[in-house]
């Protein structure tokens, strides 16, 4: 996040674009509840009649894979209007004749064509968002899982350039994360092209600095994200994967797939505190802690560092994580510091943005990074004094359809994510009893009317189907998803959404396509 | 800015401050039942009442803002004697039987019957009895115990934006409910539990682990979404008992379902407590030595048969940031390859 | 009214209704048309409705016009029409017999009308009767004539204060709602009235519901509101109805909607119905309810002057307070200040019920002495009894002894003997009333209707009525009366709105007045005006039984035995005190202790 999560309560238009913030961030919506109950305006764009949607000023019931449809037009509508922010545009911006010149076509009439929202629900839309200069945009998974993930982010940040909304208090652009340290797990640089604190693999004076720091030799080329790492698997190129605490068999798309790819490992280690079922492919299985079992931090979606504390001790044998990833390091001949403190010093020392974040200073409250010093108070929100490339650029992107579309065999969108009650793939919510009892069925949501043609009733079992695999699931009748579209949450094995998902690519940050795939429905029959 | 005296001194507070606040600021004690801070102004319980010099009669600290000039006495024997009247009244309506509440030691009520010495009460009279309607997986009720502060109605809607519940009823019968005591509707936040100044509304995971006293508390962070929200955890014997959040939070103490009742994974029994080796196609125990030699050696292998890119570590983003920098550090300087990665995609 | 028109008035508000007012006036309607008038005679004849002119006990009241008089008619049937209309219409000769007599004279005497003037004269569907008597024709003066501020000053000057009970001063409220900052205000008209026994708001929007929408019309104006809401409750079906008729055609007259009356200002009424909550004429919890949320009083300040209807500012005026408004708009301030006392201007409607000969609606000057009302207007007790206290005010007020009528009734005079003025209820009560037992009612009443925001009202009522029962039924302790006291006293400062601050009124003042009553209740376990069932026994005066076996036969319980023409004897255990025997001896042989 480009703001910290309390300045929510000052922004005046809330901008959700692929978010189900009250279900996948709580907490999070609390605070936009705040800003609204204080005046703010919220505008959604979701194929689903999400919870928020209860709040909100404007849905913009957008079908799946079209937000770039809508966002160009937004702008349009924004330039037409002449609600854009000429002087950041002419003093912060490089790119922005050739971009505008790049949605010329895309007029409401247009975008209502490939997003089904009416135009002037668009027009209303950008003149909410285009007028205000203290306006937040946010975004979760629903833009990002797609083959078109990278230019969905671009088309949103072409929007906050042509408004100026950035760089000052409550005004910015708000990735929500996840997970609770997908953040941190960047910083620490577990990405294949960066080190610690994103400083580039293939840079040599970089390096250079690392090897020494580490006492080691380091590969000049960049690795493989985990998407290629499954291909490469599958193809018989990659022998041997260390897994901490993953569960790719539920969690990747095509789960068929990814099966494979595991089989045909010569070695894989799991290193995790349940038997998952990515673990049962495992030669070796590690015992490991969970969040209450050890000392360490966090970082949260508005980059806060947070010191997390054992409560209890791991059952059994089972070991804090850290222990065992140093053991293994020792036997390859690598000596690594083992007590969380001293590697989290080690860690400050190689990158200058957390250089003033220590332990110490965390004991009462997390600090939001860049914090170059231990003087500094930490950066609630980023780019007050500019941009770090100096210019931001209005980057073209144009419309392409999902990279599956429906045709008369597979007529259905569907589009998966999560619950309010279960996480991710489950292995922690599902042991959870109360959280089980209530909400411990796999489900499919189907519009009304869409059930009403396929003789479907809430409760029954039916069949989806996609080209790569079928389930059979219950169905939950709900005008939350409109025609046309079915969900499937993400959370159960027993039904899993990643048997029918499909495993395209973004092309630049290899981003599975999760939200959309073609799918079929059909009654169980005997 | 306003400047008032308050039992004699004088102060200068913000002219927007409650009479409370400026209390509150100035460690001058004021009772509180209904009142909450991250909530709006309720008046109900009107145990916050205090004298302004020119009002006729006492007034609502939690209500009334300050005023220039303003004098106010906090606690005169008249103020006592009110407040008292109104203790009595509640507990003439309350089951009374702290010995078996499980809010005993951390009850706001029952800390007030203490400060007010009250044994005897003057008023008796009918109490109210519901009969028990549980369907609720996470929150236990006991209405009997209910105050009707208005807490738990307040944090539904202002806070979590689902109005599941209201006072429904008039008179002496008015109770929390959901309207037209129709089904629940709930997101089961659990913010109205958080909020509950008496043992009325409790968790059912934490029914009869323990109460107040003996516990530990554990300031950490939750272990689900991405917004970090600082938990608290309750620990007695290994175990954690229950989880709250603290009002000076970044999350202001609100939770939602996975943080506040997702905890109870921890002590699953299908936890992994020893490493295991497949041989043969099934896995058997081992010790800590025998597996991480056999990790090590195996990797030692693949890497001098088919290089070190032929190996890959995933990471994940719900291990630290310490874990995460060791095993990417692991991966790169022990092994010898960047094919490190994690789930920042899914 | 032209000389040679005849017109027949039905009363047809809630009371005429109900003794059959509509069938009366088809009637008159059938026989007019079909009476053999010329026609240029019978154009000119017309019957009408009309609302409560107060008198209902001796509803259907009829009223004919003609040749420049009016003769009243009481307890009019059907049936009774074809030969008012014969004799009297046609024959020019009225109906002596049916005629109403001197105690409907005296009703009116000494009654002061302003905002019952057109009642019982107009046609309350009619918005141009209305205007023929100059209604809206005021209005249109105002907003095309006078400054806001002006017809502040004016009503500030004529000293007209609040009628729904608390006594604010109208013309203060007003300015202090033009004066708070927003550009959207509003403006409401309180028509919640649940105090029990009352009706005067129900009668004055049944009998003349354009006096009030001209009132909304001008006090609108005044602040500056394009908005107005009429809160009223939905058990008033037929004030609701003409009441929403009467917006409509007004509406229609370009009275109400966009550019009223040709003038730049717009202003709309809507009608919203209240549940029937006594704490929702409360002007919080008013707001709360029309805000679509559960009707519980918010704490003041703010007040609804500066953060009222969606935390803007709302000026609420009770009905009876908005009426008056086009009367001294059209008459002037000193007309009105000249009535009523030097700090309570004007009239007030008061709702008289009890034990009382006249029981009924009627307006009276302020200040005018209790004594008058109870003896002139009301004709006095019923059944010769003796007067014992009257109570005003409601579930909120308390009650005045009989030797205190000499009072005036007025805000101040009231309040400095422990009661109210009130909405306006006044209840009579003889010496056959048991002050505890009323009071009990009282408190049960505001007990069941406490909205339960707040403990002293919502416990401690119910701890007041728990004592009050526990007395009326003999089982009273030594200390309760001190208890009560206390008691009522903490609830009143320490409850949160109106409702809960009044609650124990009832209590305190009947203690005040009539504490040996009270002590009777707890000492001796004696009820002595024989109301309370627990302290009363029945018992047969053995000398005085005739033997006639009447008490046996109307006893339910087969509680009497006895031989004819030997002495009954009543069993106290099979006893349950209903009164039967009592009322059925016609030898005064039952006793009743
Ligand atoms: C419990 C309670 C009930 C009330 N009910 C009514 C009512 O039914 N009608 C009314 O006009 N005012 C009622 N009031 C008074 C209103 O709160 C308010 O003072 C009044 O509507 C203001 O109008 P006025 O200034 O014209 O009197 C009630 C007050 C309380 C405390
Ligand atoms: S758990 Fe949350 S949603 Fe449910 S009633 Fe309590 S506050 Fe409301
Ligand atoms: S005094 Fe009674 S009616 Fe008024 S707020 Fe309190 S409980 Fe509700």
């Amino acid at each position: 996040m480009t703001n910290s999560i309390r300045e929510i309560e000052g922004m005046e238009v809330i901008f959700i674009v692929g978010s189900n913030t009250k279900e996948t961030h709580p907490v999070i919506a609390n605070r936009m509840l705040k800003a609204r109950r204080r005046g703010a305006k919220i505008i959604i764009a979701d194929p689903r009649k999400i919870p928020m949607v209860k709040f909100c000023d404007i849905h913009l019931q957008i079908r799946p894979g079209s937000d770039i449809a809508l966002l160009n037009s937004m702008a349009k509508v924004i330039l037409a209007e002449g609600l854009q922010n000429d002087e950041f545009i002419g003093e912060k911006t490089e790119g922005f004749d050739a971009w505008k010149a790049s949605i010329e076509t895309f007029t409401p009439e247009y975008a209502e064509k490939i997003t089904g929202v009416p135009a002037d629900e668009i027009v209303k839309a950008a003149r909410m968002y285009g007028s205000s200069r203290k306006a937040g945009v946010f975004y979760t998974m629903g833009i990002t899982q797609h083959a078109c993930g990278t230019d969905n982010v671009s088309a949103l940040a072409n929007l906050v350039s042509l408004t100026g909304n950035i760089g000052r208090e409550s005004t910015g652009i708000n990735p929500l994360r996840g997970q609770n340290n997908v953040q941190g797990a960047s910083d620490a640089a577990c990405l294949p092209n960066v080190y610690p604190g994103y400083q580039n693999v293939e840079d040599p004076a970089i390096r250079n600095k690392f090897e020494k720091a580490w006492g080691a030799p380091l590969s000049p080329k960049a690795g493989m994200m985990s998407t290629v790492m499954m291909n490469e698997a599958a193809a018989g190129k990659l022998k041997a994967l260390y897994i901490m605490g993953e569960n790719p068999i539920i969690t990747d798309p095509n789960m068929h797939h990814t099966v494979k790819a595991l089989e045909n490992l010569e070695f894989l280690v799991v290193q995790d505190i349940f038997l998952t079922d990515t673990a049962k492919f495992a030669d070796v299985v590690l015992p490991a802690s969970c969040s209450f079992e050890k000392n360490g931090t966090f970082t949260n979606t508005e980059r806060r560092v947070q010191r997390v504390r054992q409560a209890v001790n791991p059952p059994g044998e089972a070991r804090e994580d850290l222990w065992i990833i140093t053991e293994i390091s020792k036997r390859l001949g690598l000596d690594m510091e083992n007590s969380p403190e001293k590697i989290f010093t080690e860690y400050c020392r190689l990158w200058p943005a957390i250089a003033g974040i220590s332990y110490a200073r965390l004991e009462k409250r997390g600090l939001c990074w860049p914090c170059p010093a231990a003087d500094h108070p930490g950066t609630p929100y980023l780019y007050k004094d500019g941009f770090p490339k100096g210019k931001v650029n209005f980057v073209p992107v144009s419309y392409q359809p999902p990279a599956e579309v429906c045709d008369r065999e597979y007529p259905f969108v569907l589009t998966t994510g999560r619950n309010l009650f279960q996480y991710h793939s489950g292995s922690m919510t599902r042991r959870v009893e109360p959280i089980e009892s209530h909400a411990g069925e796999p489900y499919v949501e189907i519009n009304p009317f869409d059930s009403k043609n396929l003789g479907i009733s809430s409760g029954d079992i039916i069949k989806v189907r996609s080209r790569r695999g079928e389930i059979a699931i219950k169905a939950r009748i709900t005008p939350r998803v409109s025609e046309g579209t079915v969900f499937i949450p993400m959370h159960y094995r027993e039904a899993a959404a990643n048997v029918l998902t499909i495993d395209a690519l973004d092309p630049q940050v290899k981003i599975p396509e999760l939200k959309v795939c073609a799918v079929a429905l059909s009654t169980a029959g005997p | 800015m306003a400047r008032i005296t308050i039992n004699g001194k004088t102060i200068e507070v913000a002219d927007t401050a409650t009479i409370l606040q400026a209390a509150k600021l100035h460690k001058i004690p004021i009772p509180t039942l209904c009142h909450h801070p991250k909530l709006t102004p309720f008046g109900g319980c009107r145990l916050c009442i205090v004298e302004v010099k020119g009002m006729p009669k006492p007034v609502t600290s939690c209500t009334t803002t300050v005023g220039n000039g303003m004098e106010i006495t906090t606690s005169s024997p008249y103020l006592q004697e009110l407040r008292k009247t109104v203790l009595e009244l509640i507990l003439s309506d309350h089951p009374n039987d702290c010995m078996i509440c499980e809010k005993a030691g951390d009850c706001t009520l029952q800390n007030l019957a203490y400060d007010y010495g009250i044994r005897e009460n003057r008023f008796q009279g009918e109490r109210r009895t519901y009969a028990k309607r549980d369907n609720n997986p996470f929150v236990e009720r006991d209405l009997e115990k209910c105050i009707l502060c208005g807490r738990c109605v307040k944090a539904c809607d202002e806070i979590q934006g689902v109005e599941a519940i209201d006072f429904g009823y008039r008179g002496f019968n008015s109770k929390i409910c959901t309207s037209y005591e129709q089904d629940l509707d709930c997101e089961f936040c659990g913010q109205c539990i958080s909020v509950c100044p008496t043992g009325a509304l409790t968790g059912k995971l934490w029914i009869r682990k323990g109460r107040k006293d003996h516990q530990e508390e554990v300031d950490t962070i939750c272990t689900y979404c991405g917004t970090g929200c600082t938990i608290t955890a309750h620990v007695k014997d290994n175990e954690i008992l229950k989880i709250t959040s603290k009002e000076q939070t970044m999350n202001e103490g609100w939770l939602c379902v996975k943080g506040r009742f997702g905890y109870r994974f921890v002590n699953s029994p299908e936890r992994l407590t020893r490493p295991l080796i497949k041989r043969n196609g099934a896995f058997e125990e081992a010790s800590w030595p025998e597996a991480l030699d056999h990790v090590a050696k195996r990797l030692v292998e693949i890497k001098a048969g088919y290089g070190a890119d032929a190996i890959g570590g995933l990471s994940s983003a719900r291990c630290t940031n310490e874990e995460n920098y060791a095993f990417q550090k692991l991966i790169r300087a022990g092994i010898g390859t960047n094919n490190v990665d994690h789930c920042a995609r899914l | 009214m032209t000389k040679n028109k005849t017109v027949v008035n039905v009363c047809m508000g809630t009371g005429g209704m109900a003794s059959g007012g509509a069938e009366v006036l088809q009637a008159f309607r059938a026989e007019l048309e079909a009476a053999a008038f010329p026609a240029e005679v019978k154009e000119h004849c017309l019957a009408h409705r009309v609302g409560c002119r107060g008198l209902c006990a001796k509803d259907v009241l009829v009223d004919v016009l003609t040749d420049g008089s009016v003769t009243t008619y009481q307890f009019i049937k059907p049936d009774m029409v074809p030969r008012i209309v014969t004799e009297h219409i046609i024959g020019k000769t009225p109906v002596a017999e049916w005629q109403v007599g001197e105690d409907y004279e005296n009703f009116h005497q000494k009654q002061v009308k302003i905002v019952l003037s057109d009642c019982g004269k107009i046609d309350p569907e009619d918005p141009d009767d209305y205007h023929a008597v100059g209604g809206y024709g005021t209005a249109r003066d105002v907003l095309t004539e006078w400054l806001p501020g002006e017809v502040i000053e004016e009503i500030k000057a004529s000293g007209l204060r609040g009628r729904g009970g608390a006594g604010f001063p109208t013309g203060l409220k007003w300015e202090l709602g033009r004066k708070a900052r927003g550009d959207i205000k509003y403006i409401i008209c309180n028509a919640d009235e649940g105090d029990p026994g009352a009706f005067m708001d129900r009668a004055v929007i049944e009998g003349n519901p354009h006096a009030v929408i001209e009132g909304m019309i001008i006090a609108a104006y005044a602040i500056g509101a394009h908005h107005g809401y009429v809160y009223i409750r939905a058990e008033y079906p037929l004030a609701v109805e003409r009441l929403k008729l009467a917006i409509e055609r007004a509406r229609r007259r370009l009275f109400l909607g966009r550019n009223i009356f040709g003038t730049t200002f717009d202003f709309d009424i809507q009608v919203k119905l209240g549940a029937g909550a006594f704490v929702c004429g409360e002007e919080t919890a008013l707001i709360a309810s029309i805000e679509g949320q559960r009707g519980m009083p918010r704490p003041k300040p703010p007040f609804p002057v500066n953060k009222g209807l969606w935390q803007r500012p709302t000026v609420i005026n009770n009905v009876e307070t908005l009426a008056n408004v086009p009367y001294i708009m059209r008459r002037g301030y000193q007309w009105y200040a000249s009535h009523g006392t030097e700090r309570s201007r004007g009239t007030k409607v008061f709702a008289l019920t009890g034990k009382i000969k006249n029981p009924g609606l009627i307006e009276v000057p302020m200040g005018i002495t209790l004594r008058e009302i109870i003896e002139d207007i009301g004709g006095g007790i019923e059944g010769g009894k003796k007067l014992k206290a009257v109570q005003t005010g409601g579930p909120s007020g308390g009650c005045i002894p009989a030797n205190m009528l000499d009072i005036n009734v007025d805000y101040e005079s009231l309040a400095k003997v422990g009661s109210i003025v009130g909405s306006g209820g006044m209840i009579v009560l003889d010496e056959d009333n048991c002050m505890v037992n009323m009071a009990k009612y009282f408190i049960q009443f505001t007990q069941e209707e406490s909205c339960g925001k707040c403990v002293p009202c919502r416990i401690g009522t119910k701890r007041l009525l728990e004592i009050m029962e526990r007395i009326t039924k003999g089982q009273g302790k030594e200390g309760d009366l001190e208890l009560l006291d206390t008691l009522s006293n903490s609830i009143k400062v320490t409850s949160l709105c109106g409702l809960g601050q009044t609650a124990p009124n009832p209590v305190l003042s009947t203690l005040k007045y009539f504490r040996e009553e009270f002590e009777a209740h707890v000492r001796d376990k004696k009820c002595p005006a024989k109301v309370c069932k627990d302290l009363i026994t029945y018992s047969i005066i053995e000398g005085a039984c005739k033997g006639c076996g009447a008490c046996l036969r109307a006893c339910p319980a087969g509680a009497v035995t006895g031989e004819k023409k030997k002495p009954h004897k009543i069993d106290p255990d099979i006893c349950i005190k209903c009164g039967a025997c009592f009322e059925a001896c016609k030898f005064k042989s039952v006793g009743r202790d």
